[in-house]
């Protein structure tokens, strides 16, 4: 099962798994990132293509908020838990941004003979911006 | 605009294999110091077979495959595209070593007016099988084509 410290008999439907606070995006992380990822969308590395498309500069990638938020899970309940990991982009980052990722179980229930979590979660930028919700289906044991 | 035209079309997406470096390059990108994802002994003594993949490590095989086909051939500017949304669902663990491969379908074409006028948004859905033919992972992609 991989490492599963939290137990399906722990949590309720309300029970509010530990935040993530990221460390500020920054312009090395994008590059980073696209690098590590494929993603080469000049959008996200180089300033004059960022300001072209009307961002005022460099934005980060989507999928990279989304690694914070599987982060956030893989934090409580590890990988092989992950059953399911829905996102939807609300609002662009920018280098400097602070995304703090939270979220809670709204369901539990038997499916196929697992005991399955559905939680809900959500990714804030510093001026408490939704930048994604989403929702994640784990295995507990 | 994106012509509704594609929905149904298929792209094969040939094969990715995994390999530690590329998994532990994007963990680090991500900031993510979880020890599964760097060192073997770490994965193996939490059960995985060994290390362990970040949760979204598919985008990189979406990068490699099926969506740059896709952008490329309804000729989307880079410049007006943003990424939608993304769901995963994972039905078997992928390991390092395994090599993924698979088709990516356009189901969709929806256009939407928001805040930068109207859009168009392409849903994109790709399902990976191993080296063993197993289904190991659902990919269902959003990308949003400002007009």
């Amino acid at each position: 099962m991989g490492k599963n410290d939290i137990f399906f008999n722990d949590v309720e439907v309300g029970y509010k798994i530990k935040d993530l606070i990221k460390a500020p995006i920054n312009e090395t992380q994008l590059v980073m990132y696209a690098g590590a990822s494929g993603d080469f969308n000049p959008i996200h590395t180089v300033h004059a293509f960022g300001k072209k498309a009307g961002f005022g500069g460099v934005i980060g990638h989507g999928m990279l908020t989304m690694g914070f938020v599987g982060q956030f899970i893989s934090n409580w309940v590890g990988v092989k838990s992950l059953k399911k990991l829905a996102v939807q982009f609300k609002a662009i980052t920018k280098p400097k941004d602070v995304i703090t990722v939270s979220g809670e179980v709204t369901k539990k229930y038997s499916f196929e003979k697992e005991n399955r979590v559905d939680c809900e979660i959500i990714a804030k930028n510093q001026n408490n911006e939704i930048v994604i919700t989403g929702s994640a289906t784990v295995v507990l044991p | 605009m994106i012509d509704k035209s594609v929905i149904g079309k298929k792209y094969k997406v040939s094969a990715f294999e995994i390999e530690n470096g590329k998994i532990r390059e994007l963990a680090r990108a991500i900031g993510d110091n979880n020890p599964v994802f760097y060192n073997e002994d770490a994965a193996v003594k939490d059960g995985y077979a060994g290390l362990a993949l970040p949760p979204t490590f598919a985008t990189v095989f979406a990068l490699a495959g099926g969506l740059m086909t896709v952008v490329k051939d309804l000729k989307i500017d880079m410049a007006k595209l943003l990424h939608g949304g993304q769901e995963y669902q994972y039905f078997a663990e992928i390991k390092p070593g395994d090599s993924v491969s698979g088709e990516t379908e356009i189901t969709g074409v929806i256009e939407k007016s928001g805040k930068g006028g109207i859009m168009d948004l392409v849903i994109m859905e790709t399902t990976y099988y191993n080296q063993d033919s197993k289904k190991v992972l659902c990919d269902k992609c959003t990308l949003v084509v400002k007009r």
